[in-house]
């Protein structure tokens, strides 16, 4: 085998993806403008943007001021000029100064304008745990992003869906924030980094794992936990299926929806805060839906109600499987009378 | 000051050039006093034309500030932030552009959006309440008026970019207030311009108060325009009840962005006569005599004083502008008496480009609550599951 074959054959990378959605949306249309701190020369502090700039040119993938707001503020000028941003945010906290832009422009310019004026810009949040970051760099800030209509808040959780997703992001004529799980960025799959590739629709969850005693409905970072934990149920008699949910706005009540109906027992698992997090929001819709097929209420696995703590600690706040498996033994639920 | 090293300090070698000054700020600084044009021999070189032109803009602006105030009174309107004094900033802003360059105006900034072209009745639909922008950004090139202090002013950095990317010699004019000068995205905004030397000019009009704080309260620095050495782009500072004068400062800097040689500062010296808007109690701020003072340096004044110095402004003149502002008020009056036709339904219709499921349910809920209202529909609701 050649060193070339070789490489070839070597697995990709979420991260690999993620450049190739860009690269190949870069490709095919001039008006995707990539930018960020550190997206040109040193590819990104993750590489995700590697190469872009020296393929591309610094005018399409540009190392902007060290200013989220400015960053994201330009990005919406550049938009309303016909461009198609992509922005990158670096980490999850530092996206918190963008936020005026985010709220008050980025989400409402479509809808201010009666549609004359749509924003096609994807804001790229790596977030999440996992990594051992120190403070401000390990934020699950997706239920701010769900609380703001004009949004769609979108994060894979496969190196497949990586691609597909991103590229759907960037394809949409609407903002989109694109949360990436950056402890997943170096996950692999045979996924071929030129092969042929899907581009998939924004706003459909998918079951990752088919199962007949409850369901697991779970997103991003969380969705490879959730797979563990199921094959791990097995061993005590529950077949978990697994639901990734991709887009949290929009939401497919639907997906989620026919498989709680056909398992009867859900639990929702997310790193976020699980008071005012999305989970809330899920079961909430979940009992609205499906509450004459509940055999026991819908339970929340997410982080601790507290600031992302310090890396020594944080195997205690993220939900990992013991946790998960708690709450499905929990599902055994018998009304007090 | 000097630090004069001791022989004996050899030891302390030279440090690597990672710095060097990287601009001469003397050509940056901004004068001394604010640059004016009316009254002065300067003026005799002015385009008549222009003058006159900008006579009947001021004229129309300061009859549309009275109509729309009255109209807040009549409760036609929610609020209006009136720019009386102010007229020569928002007319020479206009009148400096070409019409494929691009307005980015702050929400007291209506009047330079209405001399740009745009229907006044549109201007104001934010004001009334019937949506947020009543109008097409690009049909005149003048984006959302904007609420948010200082937040268009780095749309206006990436639009210029964008379009000098795109190879078009297109000129964003970003206005702002003194008090917008102190928000974080000023300072972006203005970083990012010099940075990429978009072709962007920001004109602050610096009208003496953020609602009621006054300057002195709101920056320590020399001047507004002194801001723009720190950047690295020209500060200029202008009498902005000097239409001439503004407009001669903004052409010069639209120039300069269109020519690709970067950004511009300019600070309008102005005053705001009125309150911040009608909800505002401007005696509780201002020093007596304080707005007499500057009534005595209203612009449209100056204009007239010189007009008629040059023998350019006859009876007839002053009749044409009085009755054309006349009719533009008549006009908006009726107009603005008529309340506007709103389709609710119009919620749903543009928050995305394709509604969620979500949003069709909710959009469904209202239609039902509307026809139920009308009396339509109920009974359709009877056979309903519910």
């Amino acid at each position: 085998m050649s060193t070339a074959t070789a490489r070839q054959a070597k697995p990709a990378t979420m991260a690999q993806a993620l450049q190739r959605a860009m690269r190949d949306a870069m490709a095919e249309d001039p008006s995707v403008h990539v930018m960020g701190e550190d997206v040109g020369t040193l590819g990104g502090v993750f590489r995700v943007t590697d190469g872009l700039a020296k393929e591309f040119g610094e005018d399409r993938c540009t190392d902007t001021p060290l200013a989220e707001a400015g960053i994201l503020g330009t990005a919406v000028g550049m938009a309303m000029y016909g461009l198609r941003p992509v922005v990158e945010m670096q980490f999850d906290a530092f996206a918190y100064p963008a936020f005026e832009q985010l709220i008050s422009h980025v989400a409402r310019m479509r809808n201010r304008t009666r549609g004359a004026m749509p924003l096609p810009i994807t804001v790229r949040v790596p977030y999440g745990g996992g990594i051992g970051g120190v403070e401000h760099h390990s934020d699950s800030s997706e239920a701010y992003y769900m609380a703001t209509p004009g949004l769609h808040v979108v994060t894979p959780a496969t190196v497949e869906d990586a691609y597909g997703l991103l590229r759907a992001a960037i394809a949409s004529d609407d903002p989109v924030v694109f949360l990436e799980p950056k402890r997943l960025y170096w996950s692999k799959s045979d996924w071929s980094p030129e092969a042929p590739a899907a581009v998939e629709p924004i706003g459909r969850a998918v079951v990752r794992r088919q199962g007949r005693s409850a369901t697991l409905i779970t997103y991003g970072p969380s969705v490879p936990v959730c797979l563990e934990a199921a094959e791990a149920a097995q061993a005590e008699g529950w077949d978990l299926e697994v639901v990734d949910l991709r887009s949290l706005v929009p939401f497919d009540d639907e997906t989620v929806c026919a498989s709680v109906r056909r398992t009867g027992r859900a639990v929702v698992v997310h790193e976020s805060t699980g008071f005012g997090g999305p989970g809330g929001e899920i079961a909430a819709r979940v009992t609205e839906r499906c509450f004459h097929h509940l055999e026991a209420p819908v339970l929340r696995v997410a982080g601790f109600d507290i600031p992302y703590p310090p890396p020594m600690l944080e195997r205690h706040h993220l939900p990992g499987v013991d946790r998960v498996l708690d709450a499905v033994a929990r599902l055994q639920w018998e009304a007090e009378s | 000051m000097t630090v004069e090293e001791r022989p004996e300090a050899a030891y302390r070698p030279t440090p690597p050039p990672a710095w060097k000054p990287r601009t001469d700020p003397a050509p940056l600084l901004p004068d001394a006093e604010p640059y004016r044009l009316l009254g002065t021999d300067a003026a005799a070189g002015a385009d008549p034309q222009l003058l006159l032109r900008l006579y009947a803009e001021l004229v129309r602006g300061r009859r549309y500030n009275t109509q729309a105030t009255a109209l807040t009174k009549q409760g036609r309107l929610a609020v209006y932030p009136s720019s009386t004094g102010q007229e020569a900033c928002e007319v020479a802003a206009a009148l400096a552009l070409e019409e494929r360059d691009w307005l980015f105006p702050s929400y007291r900034d209506t009047l330079a959006a209405v001399a740009r072209g745009l229907d006044p009745v549109q201007a104001l639909t934010l004001l009334r309440g019937d949506w947020h922008t009543g109008y097409d950004p690009h049909e005149h090139r003048i984006a959302p008026l904007c609420t948010p202090l200082a937040t268009q002013l780095p749309h206006a950095v990436g639009l210029a970019h964008a379009a000098r990317l795109k190879g078009d010699d297109v000129v964003a004019l970003a206005m702002v207030g003194d008090g917008g000068t102190s928000e974080g995205d000023f300072h972006e905004a203005l970083n990012f311009a010099a940075v990429w030397q978009a072709p962007v000019v920001f004109l602050v009009q610096n009208n003496g108060f953020a609602i009621s704080v006054p300057l002195a309260k709101q920056t320590a620095a020399p001047s507004l325009a002194h801001k723009a050495v720190g950047y690295g782009m020209p500060g200029r500072l202008v009498d902005g009840n000097d239409a001439a004068a503004v407009h001669e400062v903004l052409t010069e800097a639209v120039g300069r962005a269109r020519r690709g040689e970067g950004p511009t500062l300019i600070e309008a010296v102005t005053y705001r006569m009125d309150a911040h808007t009608n909800a505002d109690d401007a005696t509780r701020y201002r020093a007596d005599g304080e707005a007499e003072a500057w009534r005595e340096h209203d612009p449209i004044r100056l204009m007239e004083r010189e007009l008629t110095v040059r023998g350019l402004l006859d009876e007839d003149t002053v009749r044409a502008a009085a009755e054309a502002a006349e009719t533009m008020a008549a006009q908006l009056r009726k107009r603005m008496n008529a309340d506007p036709v709103l389709d609710p339904m119009d919620l749903f219709a543009h928050v995305y480009a394709e509604q969620t499921s979500q949003l069709r349910e909710q959009a469904a809920q209202l239609r039902a609550e509307l026809d139920a209202e009308s009396g339509e529909g109920t009974h359709s609701a009877e056979g309903g599951a519910r």
